[in-house]
């Protein structure tokens, strides 16, 4: 009986260090980026353009970069993933075709992004023509995050009780109109959370962008959506395996991940904030 | 007549109603399709650049070589078994790694920390999620390395272990929340049964809820796989790309996802290396596919049960 207590001891131990484990891996990541990268935030590195080979100056074309390709993938994606959605939850009749979207959104979320890539190469930069440029890879990214966002408007859809709609029908109001003025208002809150978190995915993903549009280096702003563009995860990449003076340029690449991180964070954070107003607000 | 004309519009309305709303029907039909026509457009486009690779008749070599050396200038090579077994090598040390930890801190979570430790732990995992690759990448070419160095001298300071222990760690977001779902979506009267009949918290946990929620464990597991199998910065960045045949977790590897993301942006367009990358990606897709694929089945079973 002894034996037992203590084994249960060292086993609830054992499973407590492996939540230990996790607090740990977080606090070391963020230990290690924050004090290589404190330093180096400041408002001229936000604002500057990189200068003599990116060992200093700022990291402003990046960050404008990655801004501007989530915006326009958002604008992409955003229609793209809630009407789907809307479509499925909505309207869509229980059958084959049903099925293979269901089959479809779920094999979609499924593919690695580096796929995405290589779709996205061929696809919009080669045949589609659109060259190398930040529409090719905001359109890559689209497809990449539709998926997050067509699950989470779906969740968020079904969690609006049935008798509202119901009742809305019973008044006389068409299908759409049921959706539009009844269901939407009490789904969105839950689809732009899915859409902030799947915004936020698509600002650190670097492989797809690699062989989309994004540059290594630009002394300019990209002119339009059909130009190149520099953004923040590719230039980390780039900067801390294959810049000449690696030592020199590790400052600016621990600055960028830290800007990175706090986007990122902060898109995160606004998520969980949203969604926990909205689940003490509405409560069926 | 006045009646009549009333009527008249209402019915005018009524119709106009009802034709807005079957316009939208079909319009939204229209988006609810985008889905599948991009997974076809996928297919697609993967078959129309890979297939070229193939009827160019190196298809046996592709699958059975063990020397991918595509820029040599005579004989290039292309077999794919280096990647293959450097991505699943690679996966294989992340799973070592992430399940114990994994499944323990599922269990922890879901049984036995304190609601408060759980709703801090909880966004900690959320967090560690929402971390994009290339910033995982980072940390083990510049940190881990070094340590992976120090503790084990090993011959590169990029190895198929510093890609292994950083993909555990992206990994174990995905484990930990999927199995802390099924273990507690296991029915409270089964636990209380167990607990009747006299059994330990404990020998209620590896008895009754455990192997309750095991297909939804394994469920997510898989699904951590795949996204391991799938993931290209971080092993990009850590495991040192040597596309050589080796067992030794301690030597330099490269996954097909890293020859991918190298290679593409060097090769000429439309040449025998550029369609050999998209084969590449075929595998690749298959892969997940199939990975993804179980994942889903053994999900539904373990839904199906509860």
């Amino acid at each position: 009986m002894k034996w037992k207590t203590i084994k249960e001891h060292i086993i609830y131990s054992l499973l407590r260090l492996s939540g230990l484990f996790i607090v740990c891996t977080l606090a070391i990541l963020l230990f290690y980026i924050l004090s290589g990268g404190i330093g180096k935030i400041s408002w001229e590195f936000l604002t500057n353009f990189p200068t003599n080979g990116m060992m200093s100056g700022g990291i402003f074309p990046m960050i404008l970069g990655t801004l501007s390709l989530m915006t326009l993938t958002m604008l992409i994606a955003l229609p793209l993933g809630i009407f789907s959605a809307i479509y499925l939850v909505e309207y869509a009749k229980p059958g084959r075709f049903t099925n293979a979207i269901r089959l479809a959104v779920h094999n979609l979320a499924g593919v690695p992004s580096i796929v995405y890539g290589l779709v996205g190469l061929g696809l919009f930069v080669v045949f589609l023509g659109l060259g190398l440029s930040l529409v090719s890879a905001a359109l890559t990214l689209a497809i990449m995050v539709l998926p997050i966002i067509i699950a989470s408007s779906q969740e968020a859809l079904r969690a609006v009780p049935q008798n509202i709609r119901e009742g809305a029908l019973a008044l006389g109001s068409t299908k759409w109109e049921t959706t539009c003025h009844h269901v939407l208002p009490y789904a969105l809150p839950g689809m732009l959370t899915g859409s902030i978190l799947a915004l936020s995915r698509a600002a650190g993903e670097t492989a797809p962008i690699i062989m989309t549009g994004a540059a290594f280096y630009m002394t300019h702003l990209p002119s339009s959506i059909f130009d190149e563009f520099m953004a923040l995860p590719y230039s980390i990449y780039t900067l801390a395996t294959q810049s000449s003076n690696a030592e020199a340029t590790r400052p600016t690449v621990f600055g960028a991940i830290l800007v990175l991180l706090l986007i990122v964070l902060c898109m995160n954070l606004v998520a969980i904030i949203v969604r926990n107003y909205y689940r003490k607000k509405y409560r069926w | 007549m006045k009646f009549d004309l009333f009527t008249l519009k209402k019915y005018d309305y009524k119709k106009i109603r009802n034709l807005k709303d079957n316009v939208i029907r079909k319009i939204l039909f229209g988006f609810g399709a985008t889905a599948v026509i991009f997974i076809i457009i996928i297919l697609v486009f993967l078959l129309i650049e890979g297939l070229p690779f193939f009827l160019e008749g190196d298809g046996i070599d592709f699958f059975t070589g063990d020397v991918w050396d595509p820029s040599s200038p005579n004989t290039p090579r292309y077999g794919i078994l280096p990647m293959v077994l450097g991505t699943f090598l690679v996966t294989l040390g992340a799973i070592v790694i992430a399940v114990p930890i994994g499944i323990g801190c599922s269990i922890y979570l879901a049984e036995i920390a304190h609601p408060k430790i759980r709703e801090t732990l909880k966004p900690i995992i959320e967090i560690l999620a929402g971390i994009p690759s290339v910033v995982y990448g980072f940390f083990a070419l510049i940190i881990l390395s070094t340590w992976i160095d120090d503790l084990f001298n090993s011959t590169t300071k990029l190895n198929a272990l510093t890609g292994s222990i950083m993909l555990a760690i992206m990994m174990l977001p995905i484990i930990i929340s999927l199995s802390e779902d099924a273990i507690r979506s296991v029915p409270q009267e089964m636990k209380e049964a167990s607990l009747a009949l006299g059994l330990s918290k404990w020998d209620t946990i590896r008895g009754v809820v455990v192997p309750a929620a095991l297909s939804g464990i394994t469920a997510a597991i898989i699904l951590g796989v795949a996204r391991a199998i799938g993931e290209t910065m971080t092993v990009l960045m850590a495991t040192g790309n040597a596309p050589v045949i080796s067992f030794d977790m301690l030597s330099s590897m490269r996954t097909m996802t890293a020859t991918i993301a190298i290679e593409m942006g060097e090769v000429p367009f439309g040449s025998t290396h550029y369609h050999s990358l998209f084969a590449v990606g075929i595998v690749l897709f298959a892969i997940t596919f199939i990975v993804n694929f179980i994942a889903d089945r053994v999900m539904k079973r373990f839904r199906e049960k509860y």
